[in-house]
């Protein structure tokens, strides 16, 4: 301890305040990156598909339209399938199946799992345990073969196969976020807030809360893609959406009959991928910019 | 604390065999349940407008005592009076409203600021909860701000933003708009440079002055303490071991502990440093979970003998001023370094 900084209190120069000018920036530069720049094109493009397909799709997807099993040409792009049907059209309209349903697992089995989650890391003791073990006993099931007894036992259906896929999904997202909260709940701001006289429901939701949900929201972001994969696979084994209904998995359960006219089984597989691939890139995206560390060190 | 002239007003904060002990699972196949004893009998008292500093080496239970005093943690047994009440005897809603009088300043100030808020929130938030009407409680964040030397224009920013030194001004507002009487520190320097150290000091001791606060100084650095405070109580696992007024504990320093303790501190000159005696303990403090029998120290102290492991000092005055928890007292000269003056030279 010396007296070597006498002066540094009168002296001391305040850095020009601007309204947190760091967190602008980094939004700015993570969507000039490429990754982020082509995750965020390709959701715009199948949210316009999802709104706009029944004003401006070449064909109706349930009705047959020309000869059966066209190789793609001038007036069928992905050709036609073994009952003649336009395969580009069938595919467009199966965003509007897939998409919304991946939104919606992912949105319930979020909210589900972050309730008990929280619940568990926050309160502790026997909530944290039966809280835990459910998971453990769900999430010891490889999730197809889970969603696939669940989707069998209600009956097939994409409806049966929405509550299968939550069933298989909320572990995940209430592990991560009581993980979350346990560390959260260490930091000595939480000491500070009992300090001050606030009560138990503010502290969780002021100051623990949003310091935990960005783990959540990146997987949710990545799961997105993963729930459209299983959705999908639940269709092409027969327990998701049945046909005529034109969702992706189930056509490619189709395509695989006719196997030389590969393009009825690969057009709604490269749907899915870019499906996939934007959903991932956001996830990594929305990491880098939600990072607690970076943001606060 | 046995000052005369205070003796008949009644204390600020009156603390009494306080024990904090935490549960622990002992490491092993089967292991049982065993009792850290963080705090094991602590008592003092602390009188308004007066800093009261608690040192001690890492794990004596300094921290967990302040904690135990604001409430933070829960005492496993004991009582801490403030301004006549048992804290204990409260309900939990009582105990809410109550702690607008006694708040803490924390160590770290990078973790004790919750990064997603504003400056601003962070200020505001002990008034909402304590129910302090808008246009009273912006002023009070508006006077306080310029007492610490940070401006309005800060309140828009993020703990992020801020240096260290700023962050800890920004800790002291906080703990200060509630208008409480006893601020506990928590080594609110220790993780600081130390530039930056005597500014926060000077800080504390200049608001202490004009806002008539009360401090429960807790502290590693024997300099610090001397300059701030006007009772020191010197902890070892869990328990006083010696306590007075400064110019006793560091001048006529009777407790073995006290003494390796003084002598540990370095002086910042070499040809004292050089020639005065050392004390070195021998070995780590024992575990709290199973302390020595009688006295805490004897494991580590060279005047140990038999009666000390059967038979637990208790923190009394030997004759000399001032209490000490020893079997054999003996007030020594420790050369120790001189007062540390923090104010600027006139």
């Amino acid at each position: 301890m010396t007296v070597a900084d006498e002066s540094s209190v009168d002296d001391f120069q305040p850095q020009p305040a601007e309204p947190d000018p760091g967190r602008k920036r980094s939004w700015r530069k993570l969507v000039r990156r490429p990754q982020i720049a082509f995750g965020l094109i390709v959701c715009f493009i199948w949210l316009v598909v999802i709104l706009t397909v029944h004003w401006w799709a070449p064909y109706d997807p349930y009705e047959s339209v020309g000869d059966r099993l066209q190789p793609p040409n001038g007036d069928f792009w992905f050709g036609t399938d073994a009952l003649g049907r336009d395969v580009f059209t069938r595919v467009l309209y199966g965003a509007r199946q897939s998409l919304p349903i991946a939104v919606a697992v992912i949105a319930s089995a979020v909210l589900i799992g972050s309730v008990l989650g929280a619940a568990a890391g926050f309160l502790g003791g026997w909530v944290d345990r039966v809280v835990m073990r459910l998971a453990d006993v769900t999430m010891a099931f490889p999730a197809i073969l889970l969603a696939m007894a669940v989707a069998a036992a209600l009956g097939p259906g994409l409806k049966n196969g929405f509550i299968a896929m939550v069933i298989v999904w909320w572990p995940i997202y209430a592990r991560l976020l009581r993980a979350q909260v346990i560390a959260v709940k260490q930091r000595e701001h939480i000491e500070s807030a009992v300090s001050i006289g606030a009560t138990q429901g503010r502290i969780l939701r002021k100051h623990v809360l949003p310091l935990s949900f960005t783990g959540v929201l990146v997987n949710a972001t990545m799961d997105l893609g993963q729930v459209v994969l299983l959705t999908a696979s639940l269709s092409f084994l027969g327990l998701g959406a049945l046909p005529p209904a034109p969702e992706w998995g189930a056509m490619i359960t189709e395509g695989a009959k006719y196997f030389y006219q590969w393009w009825i089984a690969v057009a709604p597989g490269v749907a899915m991928v870019t499906v996939v691939l934007a959903f991932n890139f956001l996830g990594d995206g929305l990491r880098d910019a939600l990072d607690v560390k970076a943001a606060t060190r | 604390m046995t000052d005369l002239t205070q003796a008949a007003a009644q204390p600020l904060l009156k603390v009494r065999d306080l024990v904090k002990s935490f549960p622990v699972r002992s490491s092993g196949f089967r292991g049982g349940r065993g009792l850290v004893h963080a705090v094991a009998g602590v008592s003092f008292d602390l009188h308004q407008g007066q800093t009261l500093s608690l040192v001690g080496e890492s794990g004596c239970g300094k921290s967990t005592t302040a904690r135990c005093v604001v409430r933070i943690l829960d005492p496993t047994s004991g009582q801490v009076e403030f301004d006549g009440v048992d804290l204990g005897t409260l309900d939990a809603a009582a105990l809410r409203s109550a702690r607008s009088k006694f708040q803490m300043v924390f160590q770290d100030p990078q973790a004790s600021l919750n990064p997603r808020m504003t400056v601003g929130e962070i200020l505001a938030e002990p008034l909402k909860i304590h129910h302090i009407p808008g246009a009273e409680g912006r002023e009070r964040i508006r006077e306080l701000m310029s007492l610490v030397q940070l401006r309005s224009a800060d309140l828009d920013r993020y703990p992020h933003q801020f240096s260290g030194g700023q962050r800890q001004r920004i800790g002291i507002v906080r703990a200060l708009v509630l208008e409480p009487k006893l601020i506990a520190l928590d080594e609110p320097v220790s993780a600081l440079d130390v530039s930056i150290q005597a500014e926060i000091i000077r800080l504390l001791e200049r608001l202490r002055d004009q806002l008539g606060l009360s401090y429960l100084f807790i502290a590693h650095d024997l300099s610090v303490v001397r300059h701030l405070s006007e009772h020191v109580a010197v902890m070892y696992l869990g328990k006083i071991v010696e306590s007075g007024t400064n110019d006793e504990v560091y001048e006529q320093s009777a407790h073995p502990y006290t003494q390796a303790l003084l002598a540990a501190a370095p002086i910042p000159d070499p040809l004292i440093e050089r020639s005065r005696d050392r004390i070195v303990l021998a070995g780590d403090p024992p575990s709290p979970i199973d302390p020595p029998s009688g006295c805490h120290f004897r494991t580590r102290c060279w005047k140990a003998q038999d009666r000390c492991a059967e038979e637990a000092p208790v923190l009394a005055d030997p004759g000399i001023g001032h209490l000490v928890a020893c079997h054999f007292p003996e007030v020594s000269n420790v050369i120790v370094q001189q007062p540390v003056d923090f104010r600027r030279p006139t």
